[in-house]
């Protein structure tokens, strides 16, 4: 009988722990309750009970770290300092999946907020734990992984060949093509951030297969899914020429100017930018484009945007325009310079209006004949007054002056010989 | 002497006489030295001239004649390179000729083909066209698709709200809320709740445990395994000996199908399973899924007090535990025994065998 009080005695205990670990996992989902916690000392209590033995209790305890950690660095610092990283990385290795998955959700929280942190989560070993995750059966859990890994990768470039050295490409290409759209949505993001930082990442992920995928799942409905893949197409193809041609070569076009039309801002706004950035490198790869009608596309989706989401198009048509005169023909033809002239005048950013005097400017200055096209429009006195208002930014001024001195000289030259010529 | 003397007194006029005699001669003679010499020289002048002109007129001739001779000379390599000036710019001037042709027609084919750019231009601003035609079809698929599922979404929302409305029906004696007898026809509402099924709460889906039947391993006797033909294919040899059996019964015995006793062919836990399809037959029957449940919440947070003989100081001890001592650490699995009934197989050779015994003639 005895033996009976003693096991409730524990049973007690049991529950009072696992209430507490609840009742701090929800609180932690309030903000306003993040700096009593804190106060009150929740990270090492938090801590003892990442080693409970019962697995409940571990998992709620691991899933109120992450929310806590996910709050602000500081907590993420204090995550760091009390040493629950090494547990965590152990234990993540031998756990179930709800474990797995909330251990991947702290260290996702934890190396969000800054490279110093994301270097503590690796230098703890926590990259081949992860790695091994990706490799479970469990959606949730890659999910989870994949997302953590992403939030390393994305600060600088030694972190990135970190996770790389760890093998966790070839996985991140399976975990695409896996048919659950969040996983495919964090794994195409993770790809992005690592292959945005130079040329050698980018091509680890081009040999890893994933540029194929990546190019067949732009026809997929999702919004969110499609921004990350041109997102992760744009980064790889921005470093080289063959990089760029080895986007080109998945057979990106005509599909990708379906993009142009999508309701999703994000959506028409990577899908300019993978286009700017396959179209600058060389005059053949802007002859692709114009060839397939990109400008087009690009000039219609430039009229239904506003703001930002604008500015890839405009550097697009100016770095199509700048290769070579034919092109800024082309581009002139498909109605470019009214709708450029448009955004000079309307966009209310400077950045954005100084990107369009330097795309008019690029048009403009092959030949007379292009001048004469890019001032019937009247884009001169608006240039002219942009120059001379005092409100405009310093690159504004210049990009607008320059261009506008270029303009006038060729379009006087062409005015002259029009004159002199009968 | 006296000349002597007289000389000598004269001798010093002498010199004067002498000198003053020369001298009123000297102009004289001057004069007419200088006559002399100037016509001397006069003429010596005029000799001079004149071998002199004589000179010039010869060294004239002279120089005439040779330079004449190189002008002429010269004159034939002007001539030579006038020649050659004019003949090498005439070559120039067919060479330009040929080369303008040459330039133009290369820059206007290889360089910038002007037609070529045109019909370049022409094809761009064509494809652009199509792909902005493309485009905007595809938007306007889009858009209708998108309002395809949104009025979609719309239906199946009335739907389900009329559904768990449903109660909201009038009846013949009360006239419900949509149907208000001051109307002149009821609100399309009540149309709805009309065509609505009463929404009834999902209940737990009985999960048909698929039954593998026997047949299901017995697939090999499928007419697609053995071939089942009546005759079998000829073959050229000689005929066997003697009488033989009818063929059908022969095949009738070689194919025969499996026969399986009663103890495998059903199931061991039949006695649930009959007890389950009982179980199903009666859910038939009911009208309402939903145990009849007490009005009140009054009886909710009462504790059952279980009967004497169940419960004990510590708690309700359960029913095997009367019986049967239990040591968990030695258990296995978790899982209990299966009280499993076998099937006896006085039967199960009935009619099987070869032998007639026991069958009415």
């Amino acid at each position: 009988m005895s033996q009976r009080q003693v096991l409730q005695v524990f049973e007690q205990y049991q529950k009072a722990r696992t209430q507490f670990v609840q009742m701090v996992a929800e609180l932690a989902t309030r903000p306003q309750n993040i700096e009593t916690l804190q106060n009150a000392g929740v990270m090492s209590l938090l801590r003892t009970l990442l080693l409970d033995v019962v697995p409940t209790i571990q998992q709620t305890a691991a899933l109120a770290l992450g929310r806590l950690a996910n709050y602000n660095d500081d907590l993420a610092e204090a995550v760091v300092k009390c040493d629950i990283l090494p547990q965590l990385v152990y234990s993540l290795a031998e756990q179930n999946r709800f474990y797995k998955k909330a251990a991947a959700f702290v260290l996702r929280a934890v190396g969000k907020h800054s490279p110093q942190l994301a270097q503590a989560i690796v230098d703890c070993g926590a990259l081949d734990t992860l790695v091994i995750c990706l490799e479970d059966f469990d959606p949730g859990v890659k999910e989870a992984a994949a997302w953590a890994l992403r939030y390393i990768a994305r600060h600088n470039a030694e972190l990135s060949q970190a996770v790389v050295d760890a093998g966790a490409v070839p996985l991140l290409v399976l975990c695409i093509q896996e048919p659950e759209i969040a996983l495919k949505r964090i794994a195409a993001s993770a790809l992005s951030d690592i292959a945005k930082h130079s040329p050698e990442l980018a091509q680890t992920v081009v040999d890893a297969g994933a540029v194929a995928h990546l190019a067949q799942m732009i026809l997929n409905p999702d919004a969110k899914l499609k921004h990350q893949i041109l997102s992760a197409l744009s980064q790889v193809s921005k470093h080289s020429v063959d990089l760029a041609e080895m986007v080109v070569e998945a057979e990106i076009f005509p599909v990708v100017l379906t993009c142009l039309k999508d309701k999703d801002e994000y959506v028409k706004k990577n899908a300019s930018t993978l286009i700017r950035e396959i179209a600058k490198h060389t005059p053949e790869l802007s002859q692709l484009v114009v060839n397939a009608g990109g400008v087009a596309a690009v000039i219609d989706c430039i009229g239904s945007c506003k703001g930002n989401t604008r500015l890839p198009g405009i550097m697009m048509l100016g770095y199509v325009a700048a290769h070579s005169e034919n092109l800024a023909m082309a581009v002139i033809i498909s109605k470019g310079v009214p709708q450029l002239s448009v955004c000079l005048s309307e966009e209310p950013e400077d950045h954005i209006k100084a990107a369009a005097a330097w795309a008019l400017g690029q048009i403009g200055r092959h030949t007379p004949e292009h001048a004469r096209a890019v001032a019937v429009t009247n884009t001169l006195p608006v240039l002219l007054s942009l120059y001379m208002s005092t409100e405009s930014s310093e690159d504004l001024q210049v990009k607008t002056g320059v261009q506008w001195h270029n303009q006038l000289i060729e379009a006087l030259n062409s005015w002259a010989q029009v004159i002199l010529l009968p | 002497m006296a000349t002597l003397a007289r000389l000598q007194a004269r001798s010093s006029t002498v010199g004067n006489q002498y000198y003053f005699r020369n001298s009123v001669v000297d102009p004289f003679r001057k004069k007419e030295n200088d006559a002399a010499v100037k016509i001397q020289s006069w003429f010596r002048g005029c000799q001079v001239r004149a071998y002199i002109r004589h000179l010039n007129r010869i060294v004239t001739i002279i120089q005439k004649w040779w330079r004449s001779f190189l002008g002429r000379k010269q004159y034939q390599l002007t001539v030579q390179v006038a020649y050659y000036t004019m003949m090498m710019n005439l070559y120039n001037a067919m060479a330009v000729r040929i080369q303008r042709r040459w330039r133009g027609y290369r820059v206007r084919k290889y360089l910038f083909n002007y037609y070529y750019l045109k019909e370049y231009l022409k094809v761009v601003s064509e494809t652009n066209d199509a792909i902005r035609k493309a485009l905007e079809e595809f938007a306007e698929m889009k858009e209708r698709e998108e309002k395809k599922a949104n009025l979609e979404r719309e239906e199946k929302k009335r739907d389900y709200q009329a559904r768990k409305m449903h109660y909201l029906l009038s009846t013949k004696q009360i006239p419900g809320i949509y149907n208000s007898p001051f109307r002149k026809e009821p609100d399309p509402w009540e149309l709805q709740l009309q065509k609505a099924k009463p929404l009834t709460h999902r209940r737990p889906k009985v999960k048909q445990k698929d039954s593998t039947s026997l047949t299901d391993w017995l697939a090999c006797t499928s007419t697609r395994s053995f071939p089942r033909s009546e005759i079998l294919p000829p073959i050229n040899r000689k005929q066997c000996q003697g009488p033989f059996r009818d063929i059908t019964e022969v095949l009738e015995q070689r194919y025969r199908p499996l026969e399986p006793t009663l103890r495998v062919a059903e199931p061991i836990d039949e006695l649930k399973l009959a007890r389950e399809e009982l179980r199903r037959e009666e859910w038939l029957q009911n009208v309402n899924d939903n145990m009849f449940l007490p009005f009140s919440s009054y009886h909710k947070n009462e504790k059952y007090i279980p009967s004497m003989h169940l419960s004990s100081k510590y708690g309700p001890v359960s029913y095997k535990e009367q019986f049967r001592s239990e040591n968990p650490k030695k258990w296995i699995c978790n899982k209990d025994f299966q009280t499993v009934l076998p099937s006896f197989e006085l039967f199960s050779k009935y009619g099987k065998l070869y032998s007639k015994a026991g069958q009415i003639v």
